[in-house]
């Protein structure tokens, strides 16, 4: 079903970047469905930031297919780059907000630089998206008076104002502790479901990914190992995937057992 | 900062910043004698030493016209200087210029003195009596060994 | 080393190309750029009402300072009539444009590099590009032709503040007749030196105002320093490129125009 070629929004084949002698990519590939949430795991170092910046074309992969939406990307169809950058978004992983910019004309700078609409209709938009994201008390404030996870609602605000049909999340809890991870892969689920748009998460938090997608794919060493849905990831017996899931596994344990080591030892003085 | 105060604030410098360009080049760029309709004279000069062109042209003190053009008469070489003048100053042919200078160092300018006769100079025409601007170094040095008197300024031959 | 005097001059060649590629890019980018007025006054703001008060007040200084030893020299001539010709020609056809110029750097050019240098650092240009928005139009434009405006204004109060100054030191610290030195001034001045006046000020901004935003919108391309150190690198960077070259330029632009 998935592979039916008007239910594929995204599909990227035998990607290969290399900075230097440093190759990063050497043909990873990767298939998203329309309206799924994609996760692509894969450990620091892996590529999958770069993999992630090839589509939003802040980099530009030494070669390699990209099509969205049928269409193919290269850089001379422009026409097609420009319908992709319309229909498209990108998280950053630092929310790159404008700071100098209030809440309410961070969200509403895409639609003022990018579209026709009237002054009084982007606001309109801008405050909307506020809202569903539960942020328009805070519409005055400057990025820098927002906690962390108010930022990265505002980020994914000024993302989905322009109503994309995909969304790229470049490593969105990354630096966040389990809790707050988990809230972040909540809210992404959440208006993923409520805006409709399809998601790629690039991430390395292999439990919350697991719960919250529709598909895993696994990046290592430049190629994806693995791609599939969550439940086939987790009983996989492919070495990529058993490998990295009992890595990951191994160290979680230890975090948590640090973890709980140090409040016992907080309860305890 | 509010739009509108900006808006002001940075309305106010642009009307302060055109004031001042338009006083540069309206005030003084323009220079003393306002542009208006001139026309042209020649006047030949042994030495137009510390002459320069836009140098000034002074008639009874007044500025009249400004120096246009400096060049050596391939034949006699002498100083043939152009210069501008008002066109409604008309001067007889008799009318001398002479090179002086303001203070003891100051910028060469032209001197026009007017003569008595009737017939008026033609735009283009040459301005025979002329006094040529005088070499402070060697008058110093005449002063110094005591010659002055022996040598007379030589005005060219008409 | 032929070899490396040759690898300079490419490397100097190279960088003055892709420094006129960005700066004609920011302009040509402008073209399709919506709420360009916007933030075209934003830059006048910063480069025009935020710099006014070091323009004048560098300005009277001048002047002050100009008249004060004008007169002691001219005086020993006893010419000290002229002291209007001397101070009117500094001020306007070297003193203003340069001096202007170097204010506008020291404080609109070195904010401006800091300010690009930090939105590459926290990914904000490269979000503007994500969002379909042309970073050149949205973030150098705007600063450029506001320099075009800004910086002949700048520099035409700095003379008429430098001229006053000349003139109270001039004539109410020393005695000199007033009239003898606005006379000497207006016939001193001609619309030739006004308009050399501007014109180098019109070259200035664009050089250093498009230096210190190519600096700074290239911050991470520095290969000696990363984050906040390359902000600061490119930042000095910017700020000594543009005063040598504002000083480069007027030598030009005077031996051309002589």
């Amino acid at each position: 079903m998935a592979d039916a070629p008007d239910r594929i929004l995204l599909k990227v084949s035998d990607l290969h970047k290399r900075f230097g002698a440093n190759v990063v990519l050497s043909g990873a590939s990767l298939t998203v469905p329309r309206g799924s949430l994609v996760a692509v795991l894969g450990r620091s170092g892996s590529g999958k930031s770069v993999l992630l910046k090839c589509l939003a074309n802040v980099v530009q992969p030494d070669s390699g297919v990209i099509t969205f939406d049928g269409k193919e990307l290269r850089s001379d169809t422009p026409s097609a780059r420009a319908d992709f950058r319309r229909r498209c978004s990108f998280l950053f992983q630092s929310n790159a907000l404008f700071d100098s910019l209030t809440a309410l004309e961070n969200v509403a700078l895409p639609l003022e630089q990018t579209t026709d609409l009237k002054a009084k209709e982007v606001l309109e938009r801008s405050m909307e998206a506020l809202k569903q994201l539960e942020l328009d008390v805070h519409s005055e404030s400057y990025p820098s008076q927002l906690s962390g996870g108010m930022q990265k609602r505002l980020a994914l605000a000024r993302a989905i104002v322009t109503q994309p049909e995909l969304v790229l999340f470049d490593e969105p809890t990354a630096g966040l502790d389990p809790l707050r991870r988990n809230a972040v892969f909540t809210m992404i689920a959440k208006y993923q479901r409520q805006f409709g748009f399809t998601a790629l998460i690039v991430t390395h938090d292999v439990p919350e990914a697991l719960l919250a997608s529709d598909r895993v794919a696994l990046l290592s060493n430049g190629q994806m190992g693995f791609e599939g849905t969550p439940e086939e990831f987790a009983s996989s017996q492919d070495p990529f995937v058993t490998s990295f899931r009992d890595s990951e596994a191994s160290l979680s344990s230890q975090l948590h057992s640090i973890r709980r080591g140090e409040t016992i030892q907080s309860k305890e003085s | 900062m509010k739009q509108t105060q900006m808006e002001f604030l940075v309305g106010g410098f642009v009307l302060l910043g055109l004031a001042a360009i338009a006083y540069l080049t309206v005030k003084l760029g323009a220079g003393s004698i306002v542009g208006g309709d001139t026309y042209a004279l020649e006047a030949r000069f042994t030495n137009a030493s510390g002459l320069n062109v836009g140098g000034s042209v002074q008639l009874a003190g007044v500025p009249v016209g400004r120096v246009e053009g400096i060049r050596v008469d391939p034949v006699d070489f002498t100083a043939i200087v152009t210069v501008s003048l008002l066109k409604d100053l008309h001067l007889s042919t008799d009318t001398m210029a002479s090179i002086k200078t303001t203070g003891l160092i100051g910028d060469k300018y032209i001197s026009l003195a007017p003569g008595a006769d009737e017939s008026l100079l033609e735009p283009g025409a040459r301005i025979t009596m002329t006094e040529s601007s005088v070499d402070i170094e060697s008058l110093i040095g005449k002063m110094a060994f005591g010659s002055l008197d022996t040598e007379k300024e030589k005005a060219p031959a008409p | 080393m032929v070899r490396s005097v040759g690898r300079y001059t490419l490397s100097i060649v190279q960088a003055l190309g892709d420094f006129t590629l960005f700066t004609g890019h920011s302009f040509g980018s402008a073209l399709g750029s919506r709420k360009l007025g916007r933030r075209v006054l934003r830059a006048m703001f910063e480069q025009g009402v935020r710099c006014l008060p070091v323009i004048l007040i560098v300005g009277i200084f001048t002047g002050l300072v100009l008249g004060l030893q004008g007169y002691y020299v001219l005086n020993r001539f006893g010419s000290e009539s002229l002291l209007g010709t001397l101070v009117s020609l500094s001020i306007i056809r070297e003193l203003g444009p340069v001096l202007a110029a170097l204010m506008l750097v020291g404080q609109a050019g070195s904010a401006l590099a800091a300010e690009l240098g930090i939105q590459r650092n926290s990914e904000q240009i490269a979000a503007l590009e994500t969002m379909g928005i042309s970073s050149h139009a949205y973030l150098v434009a705007p600063r450029l032709i506001a320099a075009l405006l800004v910086y002949p204004m700048q520099t035409a109060l700095f003379c008429t503040i430098g001229l006053w100054g000349g003139s109270i030191s001039g004539s109410m610290l020393l005695g000199l007749e007033p009239g003898v030195y606005w006379s000497a001034v207006e016939r001193a001045v001609e619309s030739r030196d006004v308009s050399e006046c501007l014109l180098k000020a019109v070259t200035f901004g664009l050089l250093t105002v498009g230096l210190c935003a190519y600096h700074g919108f290239n911050a991470h391309r520095n290969k000696s320093a990363t984050g906040a150190r390359a902000v600061s690198a490119s930042t000095t960077r910017a700020v000594v490129q543009s005063s040598i070259i504002v000083l480069a330029a007027d030598y030009v632009i005077t031996s051309f125009l002589i």
